[in-house]
């Protein structure tokens, strides 16, 4: 799960990790009444301020939604300009991400800039800390370009984030020696936040060092490990539904795996794993696939039915190829539930069903007699290349 | 012979009385497994479905010395259990639990890589995995048995229905396999592709492997490079997930293409690359096994003699 800079940045505050102060608003009027009334940032002395979009995604900046404003005046202008745009980065995908709202807060003056995550690496099994002096720049170009510039090294989750790890990051960024202890604790307090509130990946970049001395996160992003969200009541209130597919948030009531993709044809499948080759194979057939969507073991009518609803709550699905392969369910239940499902949702695109395992020939001869308008298949391949075929006849 | 178990091995379940465990437990039994009882905190001292329960497993470890234990404990116990079964002497742990949170599989991971340090063995297949199965030996997890049939072939894999896909192929062709080894799908796990191919290397019966592999982390990579300097036996190879978006989990806590790592792409290259066999189309992972072993003409010189 991901969250908002702004929702981060709280999060940063109550563990001791310093941040600009601000406030998020989702209209301009909102901000020209802290403006006038002067209240928080806006009654202080700061001259220059950062208006930025909030959504789920890095490359803001680029995407033009991250602004500075020169006085106070010149934010609600900003503010109304950014939201009800759509931000369209690196990381969105061409259909971008929609603002709601806008976090403002105070400029800082910029001594010099580093780049600090901290990840769940799986390949050391620990957690990592990554360090670079070169802030403010992608990691993965900086690490094509200068990998001499990036410190990573592992903790023991034995030992813990302790002072020597902080010192010997500090002295790999240069940091002036009267700032080792202030570095240390800022990066304990980082790590402290990551284990007891089960992140996947803390980024800040940059994490600036002020004209005065101060080490403050001026940006922030922050993912959970969803598997741990039953224990993180806190984080769960912090999701944002607007930031999700639809589509992924009603398969995810229905205990449904599904991610939405960009093509034409739609699976469904019993395992992750023969989900994502199911997939693959309906490319290699020379289609496109619309999602990937697992099932898991029961595939049960109501569970088919669900499934295939929400297929059909795609417009791009042309039609639909369900892979089962019967291991614990015999395959005659999977199929009485695929022709009870198919019946009810009255689908309206070439079905496909390939059925292998358990009874798999019993399940088969079912769904030919079936009198439903569908083709059945033995082989994985062989279903793949049946629904290219059906939709694009089907055009 | 084969890897790991075979049946003459003693298995308890953690979390017998449940649902699944108990579903599971006696379907093992039913495959001929030796499952001598379960644990269950609290019901120690009666009888589930003809099994004897102990509260702990030290009491398990105490009446029937146990050599596996087979966890279907809820995520929010599962670590615990895990490492219980470890404190208790344990050596073979399979995990079937889906859904641990992942800094709780780091902590576990590091006390069992402690523990191995300081001379013990302990291995721990899972968690997120169907198990392990020796055909007409022990099925020790959840994938249906009859699948599977006595034979030449290893299989080692982080997915369970995309196994039992490239088993049934390899049952069809009369090829059978040895062992089947489900490692799991989440990013901390116990044993990795490289210590169960170098268990299939050892095993005389073992005439190739099947590794199946999905997008996420470099263990396929790191376990190719191993083959490459120690196999002599044909591994053919596939990688699911060439067509998962980046920086989207695709069910697996595992299966994330993320800062441009962990691609399926990068994978079959690198896999390539060391010399596995690897097939781009699922449905032909048997016939390529089949072929590769009829034409004898293949034998893997480590890289350290040539």
């Amino acid at each position: 799960m991901n969250i908002h800079e702004y929702q981060a940045k709280e999060l940063f505050r109550s563990y001791g990790v310093s941040v600009p102060s601000g406030v998020v608003v989702d209209s301009a009027e909102e901000a020209r009444t802290l403006i006038e009334s002067k209240t928080g940032i806006f009654g202080g002395t700061a001259q220059v301020f950062a208006v930025k979009a909030q959504i789920h995604a890095g490359g803001r900046g680029k995407a033009g939604g991250v602004k500075i404003a020169k006085n106070t005046s010149d934010i609600p202008g900003l503010v109304a300009a950014l939201l009800g745009k759509t931000l369209v980065t690196h990381q969105t995908g061409p259909e971008g991400r929609l603002v709601r709202k806008v976090w403002i807060e105070e400029g800082a003056a910029i001594s010099r800039e580093f780049y600090l995550s901290l990840v769940l690496d799986r390949s050391s099994r620990r957690i990592s800390i990554l360090a670079s002096t070169e802030g403010g720049m992608e990691i993965e170009e900086v690490s094509a370009s200068h990998p001499e510039k990036i410190l990573t090294l592992s903790v023991d989750p034995e030992i813990g984030c302790k002072g020597f790890v902080g010192r010997r990051v500090a002295t790999f960024l240069g940091l002036p020696v009267n700032l080792y202890n202030s570095f240390s604790v800022l990066l304990a307090n980082l790590y402290r936040f990551f284990t007891e509130t089960d992140c996947m990946m803390v980024e800040i970049n940059p994490l600036i060092l002020t004209g005065e001395g101060r080490l403050l996160a001026l940006d922030a992003k922050v993912s959970f490990d969803d598997n741990a969200l039953y224990r993180q009541d806190k984080v769960l209130a912090l999701r944002d539904l607007f930031e999700e597919n639809e589509l992924e948030i009603e398969a995810s009531k229905h205990r449904l795996n599904y991610v939405k993709l960009d093509g034409s044809i739609a699976c469904m499948v019993n395992g992750a794993g023969l989900a994502m080759a199911t997939m693959d194979v309906i490319a290699l057939a020379g289609g496109t696939p619309a999602n990937f969507l697992d099932v898991g073991g029961g595939a049960s009518k109501e569970t088919v039915e669900q499934a295939f609803r929400i297929l059909l709550g795609d417009p791009a699905v042309k039609g639909i190829f369900v892979n089962i392969f019967g291991g614990i369910v015999r395959c005659e239940r999977i199929a009485g539930g695929i022709i009870a499902a198919a019946k009810d949702v009255k689908l309206h695109v070439p079905l496909v069903v390939r059925l292998q395992g358990t009874n798999a020939k019993e399940g088969r001869e079912m769904l030919r007699d079936s009198g439903l308008n569908l083709q059945v298949a033995e082989e994985l391949f062989e279903g793949a290349e049946k629904i290219v075929l059906a939709v694009k006849g089907a055009k | 012979m084969s890897i790991l178990v075979d049946r003459s091995t003693r298995v308890i379940v953690q979390g017998i009385t449940g649902k699944e465990g108990s579903y599971h437990a006696m379907a093992c039994r039913e495959y001929g497994t030796l499952v001598l009882g379960g644990v269950t905190p609290g019901k120690g001292g009666t009888v589930h479905e003809g099994f004897p329960v102990w509260d702990s497993v030290r009491d398990a470890v105490e009446a029937v010395h146990p050599d596996v234990s087979l966890i279907f404990v809820p995520p929010a116990f599962a670590a615990d259990a895990i490492l219980e079964a470890a404190d208790a002497g344990i050596e073979l742990i399979v995990c079937i639990t889906e859904g641990i949170p992942v800094q709780d599989m780091m902590r576990v991971r590091r006390i069992l890589d402690i523990r191995n340090e300081e001379g013990e063995t302990i291995r721990l297949i899972g968690p997120n995995c169907p198990g392990i199965i020796t055909p007409d030996g022990a099925k020790i997890g959840i994938m249906p048995g009859y699948i599977h049939k006595r034979g030449r072939v290893g299989v080692v894999s982080r997915s369970g229905t995309l196994t039992y896909e490239a088993v049934w192929q390899l049952t069809q062709l009369g090829l059978g396999e040895s062992t089947c080894v489900g490692i799991g799908g989440d990013p901390i796990r116990g044993l990795n592709f490289r210590e169960v191919l170098a268990l299939f290397e050892k095993d005389p019966e073992t005439e190739a492997v099947v590794m199946i592999g999905e997008i996420g982390g470099e263990d396929e990579e790191k376990a190719a490079a191993f083959a490459r300097a120690h196999m002599t036996k044909p591994i053919i190879g596939f990688i699911a997930g060439l067509t998962a978006p980046p920086g989207r989990r695709m069910g697996h806590a595992g299966a994330i293409v993320s800062g441009g790592k962990g691609s399926a792409r990068d994978k079959m290259k690198a896999l390539e690359s060391y010399g596995v066999i690897v097939v781009d189309n699922p449905s032909v992972i048997g016939q390529t096994v089949a072929e590769t072993l009829k034409s004898g003409s293949y034998r893997r010189v480590p890289a350290c003699h040539g």
